[in-house]
């Protein structure tokens, strides 16, 4: 596998504080990835590291296997960090104009990348008559002006309302679908559930874990269930060995597995002990839950 | 080199304030000629500045680098604010993130620098010898092109000059403030030369020493040309008065000024490389 980005035991400490401490991932040509945890946490400072605009304190990355150097490495990604940052008095081609010619690229893909998040009919206006939106996805536009082998985004849907949310979520899954590495920093959880197949998990600049979202927690799962016979349905879940921790609120119960039943054999035991259900989910914990799980565990 | 300067290009020309103070310092710099117009006719005092000799060849070069000189001022706050204004907008991390290197971003910043120096150095000698041309008394083509070593001076100067600008725009970030800057170091300077010659040396080892400090070694290049002028030294002889002053540039001063250039550049970016963004 064809690594795109390889951080070795990196370190940033600003005066007092670690921002980032021995960390170490490598991003794979192909995923999508998902750098996830809360403000402050050193998501940003990783990617300012490995994007040039921050100076790291100890270890190494490299791009492309090493084969070459930063700012060249740099001409090949496509990153967008917190704001978007344009030259407010040029217009929006103007603006990528000026990345093209940084960027070595011809300028011949202006047009389609502006059509592409949407901005082809404010060509012309300067940056600064743009809403916050706007600027988000000229942002992507210019990031995106070399085709590059990995997407970079910071946040990108910060501060922006449900509409340009969803804009850029979709365009998002756009770039990803065409087979484009993806690395997405975001604390919204169900954002990086939505796109990313794999995570890398930080708190406190400590990586808490990295790989498929799949295989984060060795979970089967959870039945949730409700019934008339509560009693009844308690009891023959704890004589169950299958089950581990049982929870009950409002009438729900909780139930989570320590090995993996099918919810129909598992319903059809119930049918045969004389238990009629009423409501019945199996379902992994979702992101969010799984997220604060590790960082429970963690902080303990 | 080109692709870097097309950058720039991009970011000053289309912004609106900074082509405006470019076109008219090149404007200014052309309206020297018009003082060649400057005729006093009042009666019997018959007054023409043309005629008391400033456009004479050598001298003109001497003069019109002087004087000129001044206007520099309009591109400092172009070059101040072209480096500011990377720092508010934020456009310097998006360069620096886009792939140009911190070398590549500095070495922009100095080509500018060059190409405003040699630009305005050949617009000087272009202005200068017309006016030279025109008016001068003497056109043989050896005293022409006599004392040349001040449009080298001219550019040296200019070229030190806008090298501190741009180090003040990235040491101070905002360009009002690194303009305010520039102010206080000129004083800070008067300040240091009145307290050295009060309690510790005599005037001239001052002098030399002053000599060394960035701005008053950019002056040093190219001294004031009016007691050179005929008319004045006749005054000065009649009233006994002798005049004697080393109007060359030399090579030393040239020297001190491009070594400050060079440390301006190379702290402009130690300073780029150290910072977090």
């Amino acid at each position: 596998m064809e690594h795109i980005l390889t951080v070795k035991n990196l370190t940033k400490k600003f005066d007092y504080l670690t921002a980032v401490k021995d960390l170490s991932f490598t991003i794979e040509k192909g995923n999508v990835y998902g750098i996830l945890g809360p403000n402050g946490s050193g998501k940003s400072t990783t990617l300012g590291i490995v994007l040039n605009v921050v100076n790291k304190t100890k270890g190494e990355f490299s791009w492309f296997d090493g084969a070459i150097s930063t700012h060249e490495a740099l001409k090949k990604v496509g990153a967008i960090i917190e704001r978007p940052n344009f030259y407010p008095y040029m217009t929006a081609v103007q603006n990528l104009k000026l990345v093209c010619k940084i960027k070595e690229v011809p300028n011949d893909k202006i047009e389609e990348k502006l059509a592409l998040v949407g901005l082809l009919d404010r060509k012309d206006s300067k940056f600064r008559t743009y809403s916050l939106g706007m600027k988000q996805r000229l942002a992507i536009a210019s990031a995106l002006l070399n085709d590059p082998e990995i997407l970079i985004l910071d946040e990108p849907t910060n501060g922006l309302d449900p509409q340009g949310i969803h804009q850029i979520r979709q365009i998002i899954k756009k770039i990803a679908s065409q087979g484009t590495t993806i690395l997405l920093a975001s604390h919204l959880l169900d954002e990086v559930e939505k796109v990313c197949s794999h995570v890398v998990i930080l708190r406190k600049g400590e990586k808490l874990y990295s790989g498929r979202v799949s295989d984060m927690l060795a979970s089967h799962g959870f039945f949730e269930l409700k019934s008339t016979q509560t009693e009844a349905l308690i009891n023959h879940l704890k004589g169950n060995l299958s089950f581990g921790e049982i929870k009950t609120q409002d009438g729900l119960i909780t139930a989570f597995l320590k090995e993996d039943i099918s919810a129909e054999d598992f319903n059809r035991s119930l049918f045969d002990k004389g238990i009629v259900l009423s409501h019945m989910v199996k379902r992994k914990e979702s992101l969010e839950e799984q997220f604060l799980e590790l960082t429970k565990t963690q902080s303990n | 080199m080109i692709r870097l300067l097309e950058i720039e290009f991009i970011k000053l020309w289309n912004n609106r304030a900074s082509k405006v103070l470019i076109i008219s310092y090149f404007i200014l710099l052309t309206s020297i000629a018009l003082v060649a117009a400057i005729k006093f006719d009042i009666g019997p005092i018959k007054f023409h500045l043309a005629d008391i000799g400033i456009f004479n060849f050598p001298y003109i070069w001497h003069f019109n680098t002087f004087i000129t000189a001044f206007f520099k001022l309009f591109l400092a706050i172009v070059i101040v604010s072209m480096m500011a204004n990377e720092y508010s907008n934020k456009t310097i991390k998006q360069n620096l993130i886009d792939g140009l290197s911190k070398k590549e971003f500095i070495l922009s910043k100095f080509l500018t620098v060059i190409s405003f120096s040699v630009l305005s150095t050949v617009f000087v000698f272009i202005v200068s010898l017309i006016l030279g041309l025109v008016y001068s008394d003497f056109d043989e083509l050896p005293i022409i092109f006599s004392d040349l070593e001040f449009i080298l001076a001219f550019f040296v100067k200019l070229m030190g000059f806008f090298s501190f600008c741009l180090f003040l725009g990235i040491l101070v970030k905002r360009s009002a403030f690194a303009l305010g800057f520039l102010i206080i170091w000129q004083i800070f300077e008067g300040i240091a030369r009145g307290l050295m010659q009060w309690k510790l040396f005599d005037g001239a080892t001052t002098d030399t020493i002053m000599g060394f400090f960035p701005l008053q070694s950019m002056f040093n290049l190219i001294k004031e040309p009016f007691t050179r002028l005929d008319a004045v030294q006749t005054v000065a002889d009649q009233v006994g008065e002798k005049i004697n002053l080393n109007y060359h540039v030399h090579w030393y001063e040239v020297l001190i000024v491009l070594a400050w250039t060079a440390i301006f550049i190379y702290l402009s970016y130690a300073l780029l490389k150290k910072r977090d963004l």
